[in-house]
């Protein structure tokens, strides 16, 4: 299967071992993975800021850059969320670009999600110890039905116990541009976010999306408190930063 | 109501600043009325109840494709039973109505059952200043008249106040020793509440549907102050939004079945009370007038645009319910009658987007509210049309645009793109400490608050290079 992976501007810039996680994933899934190279944003920030025109610039070059892939796979609910969801709204004024981007959008799927259903993988490369709670990024969960699918494939990891927090499904407060636009807000409720994560006593929390894990980061460290935030793909590929089960 | 709701930032920072209301919402948000909602829907079989939020978004959707015919056949029929039907464009054509009403037949005192419409054209103020009496007979709305304050949730409108709160409020109004039993409290109220219904002369009720078919206005209710209103005094007036018309009983079935599990997690309502006609001969009781009063006040604007999906509203209250802002910042910082997502849109689409600039704004678009939407009205999409309208409107802030702008212009361009990330990088690396953490730095305010230790957050700094840079050194063999 040939896989164009969709590292997405934040892991590119911020986490760049997620995406070198997702890779080793896809392709100890058996994926052929193609990673294009002029690849920046999906225009989300434009998307939720209003610019219809931003988003649609950056939504025809990602069209362009991946439209030779028979699948697209990012490690983020949100940017995959955009593309399978959002693009297709985004384009429902030009129905010229609407096949392209309908036939575009229905092959893009969240990482956990297109090893789970697509490339039926039951096994992951990576081994990890210690207890993990998951927290449910919105976009993924609700725009996507991500859910299970993460769950299912860390349960396949020996050493990894996962406890389920209260309300994993509550946004943590980033919401791109919302973050900074409504710091005090953003941070109160990343407040609620870290006061479940810490009273469920687990030594890492585990997300699918980068947004969400330095605002969740961020809040925990200003707090003083060391609880590890890590994305799914690094726990599954065994590459997680302090990863004592490291292979 | 005035609309305050251009003042969002400042009321949200006074109620997250408010250590009782914190505890107020944080005790709503985890035993509340969401989990009494996910309770019934799990009874129901979810995907039954999917079913069924289907079907009712097909009703109101149906009920607003041909609103016209609808309104015209509820008219005429509620007029051939009896009851008068009466249309108000705007809020002070809606008040006015009223005050004719009280005029005409004498009017002291008004006893009212819980209307949001009622709270959208200030008619509590419009009738005190016309020497009429308003009396709030929900005992949630009855809380917030003793405190005069505004409703903070549409269906449980003194959410933000706690038993104590309450405890000193009735003790001050009601005369009597201060009580703290909730049952106590209640028929406190209750006994205070029995005198104002006895000696009302005009009854005001909200109107939850109106159904085209029969000419009925709908009530759903718990307290039965609703039934008192609309049975007691000499005259009946029904004010709604125009909106409400649904074709038939059949459809208002659907939507009864909808409506109390997604507010409060019942299967059915205490109450529902339908009201058809003024007393007929040889009924028992009833009022003898009945008015219909049908208010536009901007509905009909979203009609055939972007937002008429918010018209299939039918004042459930989930998405706050579900709304991690709404939870956080509580009802009045939306500044009008419609907090929470609901409000979001509402709010600009009826007092003006440039009077509520925020409030399309302050969501993360998390989505929670409209997956437990009754009739599956799209309210994030509904908060990026109010955004996009923004930004044509040139009511977005100039650095934002400009920021957008750079964003989009260098995301167009891989090659300066990859330069400007590769030095954003090593900006951030610069101002980060041992563990990996930024505390502060120029442009990224918004992010970490002043900077002042419990306030706002660290940036955690990025790795070191670019995915971009690596993944190329690793193709190089390097």
């Amino acid at each position: 299967m040939r896989v164009g992976l969709l590292v997405t501007c934040l892991v590119d810039m911020m986490r760049p071992n997620i995406g070198f996680a997702a890779l080793t994933l896809l392709e100890s899934a058996g994926c052929t993975v193609v990673v294009p190279e002029g690849q920046t944003c999906c225009g989300q920030p434009g998307w939720n800021s209003g610019d219809r025109a931003a988003a649609k610039a950056l939504a025809e070059k990602l069209i362009v850059e991946f439209e030779d892939c028979p699948w697209v796979v990012a490690p983020s609910g949100s940017c995959a969320g955009m593309i399978r969801t959002h693009y297709p709204q985004l384009f429902s004024d030009s129905p010229a670009m609407l096949a392209r981007v309908r036939a575009l959008s229905e092959r893009t799927y969240e990482l956990t999600d297109f090893l789970v259903n697509i490339a039926r993988v039951r096994k992951v490369p990576g081994t990890y110890a210690g207890s993990i709670a998951y927290h449910d990024a919105c976009s993924g969960l609700r725009e996507l039905g991500v859910k299970a699918q993460p769950r299912q494939l860390l349960a396949t990891m020996a050493g990894l116990t996962l406890k389920e927090m209260a309300g994993c499904e509550t946004c943590c407060g980033f919401g791109g541009t919302f973050a900074v636009k409504y710091s005090d807000i953003s941070t109160h409720m990343a407040d609620r976010k870290c006061d479940s994560i810490v009273s469920s006593g687990v030594d890492a929390v585990v997300l699918g999306d980068l947004g969400c894990m330095l605002n969740i980061e961020g809040r925990l460290r200003k707090r003083g408190d060391a609880t590890r935030v890590l994305h799914v793909a690094e726990v599954l590929a065994g590459d997680a930063p302090g990863n004592k089960a490291k292979r | 109501m005035k609309p305050q709701s251009i003042h969002f930032r400042a009321r949200a920072a006074d109620a997250m600043a408010n250590p009782v209301l914190q505890q107020n919402l944080s005790r709503f948000a985890s035993g509340g009325l969401g989990k009494l909602r996910a309770d019934a829907v799990a009874d129901f079989g979810p995907q039954a109840f999917e079913e069924l939020r289907e079907a009712a978004r097909a009703i109101r959707e149906r009920s607003l494709t041909h609103l016209d015919v609808w309104i015209a056949r509820f008219e005429r029929e509620a007029s051939r039973r009896g009851a008068t039907v009466l249309f108000a464009e705007t809020a002070e054509d809606a008040c006015d109505l009223v005050l004719e009403i009280c005029a005409e037949h004498g009017i002291k005192k008004a006893v009212k059952s819980k209307s949001m419409l009622s709270e959208e054209v200030g008619l509590n103020e419009a009738l005190s200043a016309a020497g009429v009496q308003p009396v709030e007979t929900d005992l949630g709305e009855y809380i917030i008249q003793l405190a005069s304050e505004a409703p903070s949730h549409i269906i449980a409108p003194a959410v933000h106040k706690s038993r104590d709160e309450v405890s000193d409020l009735f003790a001050q109004h009601h005369g009597k020793p201060r009580k703290s039993d909730i049952p106590q409290m209640t028929r406190e109220a209750r006994e205070a509440l029995r005198a104002h219904f006895l000696s009302g002369d005009l009854g005001i009720s909200g109107g939850n549907f109106l159904v085209a078919e029969t000419g009925s206005g709908i009530i759903v209710t718990n307290e039965g102050n609703g039934r008192m209103v609309t049975t007691l005094p000499r005259v009946h007036v029904c004010i709604t939004g125009i909106e409400k018309v649904i074709p038939t009983l059949e459809d208002l079935s659907t939507l009864l079945r909808i409506l109390p599990r997604s507010a409060t997690g019942q299967a059915i309502s205490n109450y529902a009370s339908f009201f058809t006609g003024a007393r007929g001969e040889g009924d028992a009781e009833g009022p003898e007038h009945m008015v219909f009063i049908l208010v536009d006040g901007g509905r009909t604007n979203l009609i055939g645009t972007e937002l008429q999906d918010m018209l299939r509203c039918i004042r459930c209250g989930a998405c706050m319910n579900h709304c991690p802002v709404y939870r956080t910042v509580g009802g009045h910082s939306y500044g009008w009658v419609y907090p929470g997502p609901m409000g979001a849109v509402l709010t600009p689409a009826y007092v003006g987007l440039e009077n509520a600039l925020d409030l399309p704004q302050a969501a993360t678009l998390c989505g929670a509210c409209s997956v437990v939407c009754p009739v599956k009205i799209p309210l994030p999409d509904l908060m990026r049309t109010l955004r996009e309208q923004q930004v044509d409107r040139g009511l977005r802030p100039r650095t934002e645009r400009l920021g957008l702008k750079l964003w989009s212009w260098f995301a167009q361009r891989p090659r300066l793109y990859a330069i400007a990330t590769r030095l954003a990088v090593w900006a951030m690396g610069w101002h980060a400490d041992k563990s990996g953490m930024i505390y502060w730095m120029p442009f990224a305010s918004g992010w970490t608050g002043s900077g002042k230790a419990g306030e706002g957050r660290f940036l955690p700094a990025p790795a070191g290079r670019t995915f971009r840079d690596l993944y190329a050194r690793r193709k190089r063999g390097g």
